[in-house]
């Protein structure tokens, strides 16, 4: 199985500024500083290899939309943020004409995880099929409601897509081509859901928008059962441990230290830090990674998890 | 989780010890609360001598937070002290150092609550 991250920011896009590139720049000169490079080759291998994440890279702007790719022909993503658009071209390149089928399953309808349906270009070839997923009452009002005027020029109903809405239920599992899945009811505003993904012996956990307390006993109980053993857990570490506990407590979002505890109860392999900070920089995610991946290394046990953090365009092979 | 504490001038060193988890976290929610009342009926400031403790996890900051804003409201304070090497990263590492006051030393926590603490605490 293949995970492929479209999308990984919270509550709404960010693009990189003419600031943050000029910002990069000057780093990787400092960080060049008295070197002399021959070729264009080997001052790319000096920034692949000498320099890090955050100068060379972004962490990418789009709102949350994940893929799952396990062999079967159809598709399986979370959530339809802004980063559908991009897995939107993804599919229609590679299905070269030939209708598709997508399965999507909604985390929740806040607008950051619906915000590119209408920018879904398999939405508009006839043939398509979407189910989308997901255990809230409103799921098909909130996508219709958001191409409806005066919000979005295209009506749901020009869509061309023969689309099916699919309601489901906490904690009960169910089967899609091959993919078995369970979702979870999590703490947020409105409620939102995780789900479990199970094929082939591997197991994916896609937790966003959830905040733990993990004082609360019966809930981190039930999250840790959620987690249990999982190969991935794809995680809301939105906030500091401090803020998410202070002035952004309520607000329905978790933090990287308490994705770290989690997954060590729930003895998970890889951790990735998702679902990041609109305002947070590229070296402030690259600083909470750090901070997540060292507080694992402090209180680990016998069981040694990953930690990695989502960007745009992140795969993982499982 | 016992929590012995001592009196220095207009302040009060609390000093928790062993591992701080959301095992035991509500027992340590109450002795603290316990101590809190106490410091603010004497008007005194809450020193965390957390030089026992080997472990805090998220749920045992909630507690210290819980306590921050309770202080607050009472207009009285709350700092922290001499974390082990561990804690004191694991304060930094959730960002606890910009919430709560948190020195190296015990003594310097109580130089910055008053003269007179820092002074009884010089005598012994």
């Amino acid at each position: 199985m293949r995970v492929r991250f479209w999308g990984t920011r919270g509550s709404i896009p960010v693009a990189l500024t003419a600031a943050d590139i000029r910002d990069k720049l000057a780093r990787a000169l400092v960080a060049a500083s008295g070197r002399r490079f021959g070729s264009y080759g080997e001052a790319y291998a000096f920034a692949e290899e000498s320099l890090p994440f955050s100068v060379t890279h972004s962490f990418g702007g789009h709102t949350s939309c994940v893929e799952f790719e396990t062999g079967h022909e159809e598709y399986f993503v979370c959530d339809m943020g802004s980063g559908a658009r991009a897995f939107g071209e993804h599919v229609l390149a590679r299905q070269a004409g030939r209708p598709a089928t997508v399965n999507v399953f909604m985390s929740h309808v806040h607008w950051d995880h619906i915000m590119g349906f209408p920018f879904f270009g398999p939405a508009y070839v006839p043939g398509t099929r979407l189910r989308i997923y997901g255990c809230h009452d409103i799921l098909e009002q909130a996508f219709r409601l958001q191409q409806s005027p005066p919000c979005f020029p295209v009506s749901f109903e020009q869509l061309e897509a023969t689309i099916e809405f699919v309601k489901l239920a906490s904690g009960h599992p169910f089967e899609v081509s091959g993919l078995r899945v369970t979702p979870q009811l999590q703490r947020h505003s409105g409620d939102s859901y995780g789900y479990r993904f199970e094929i082939g012996g591997r197991s994916i956990v896609y937790s966003t928008d959830s905040e733990h307390k993990l004082e609360e006993r019966a809930q981190t109980e039930a999250i840790v059962g959620f987690f249990r053993d999982a190969d991935l857990v794809i995680f809301d570490a939105m906030y500091s441990l401090a803020e998410a506990i202070s002035v952004k407590e309520d607000w329905g979002h978790s933090s990287n230290v308490v994705g770290v505890e989690l997954c060590q109860l729930a003895r998970v392999k890889h951790l990735v830090l998702f679902h990041h900070e609109p305002a947070n920089s590229d070296a402030a995610i690259e600083t909470a990674l750090r901070d997540a991946q060292r507080l694992e290394e402090l209180t680990r046990g016998k069981h040694a998890l990953r930690v990695s953090a989502a960007h745009d365009g992140l795969e993982i092979e499982l | 989780m016992p929590l012995s504490h001592r009196s220095y001038g207009t302040a009060r060193v609390v000093s928790p010890r062993g591992r701080l988890d959301h095992d035991n976290c509500e027992a340590f929610q109450r002795d603290l609360a316990v101590q809190l009342d106490e410091c603010s009926r004497e008007g005194a400031a809450l020193v965390l001598d957390m030089s026992g403790l080997e472990y805090v996890s998220s749920a045992g900051l909630r507690c210290l937070m819980i306590a921050a804003k309770q202080a607050a409201a009472r207009a009285s304070r709350i700092v922290v002290a001499s974390a082990q090497p561990v804690v004191a990263e694991i304060l930094q590492i959730s960002r606890f150092n910009l919430v709560l006051p948190v020195f190296g030393t015990t003594r310097e926590a109580l130089a910055s609550v008053s003269p007179q603490a820092v002074e009884a605490y010089d005598r012994g």
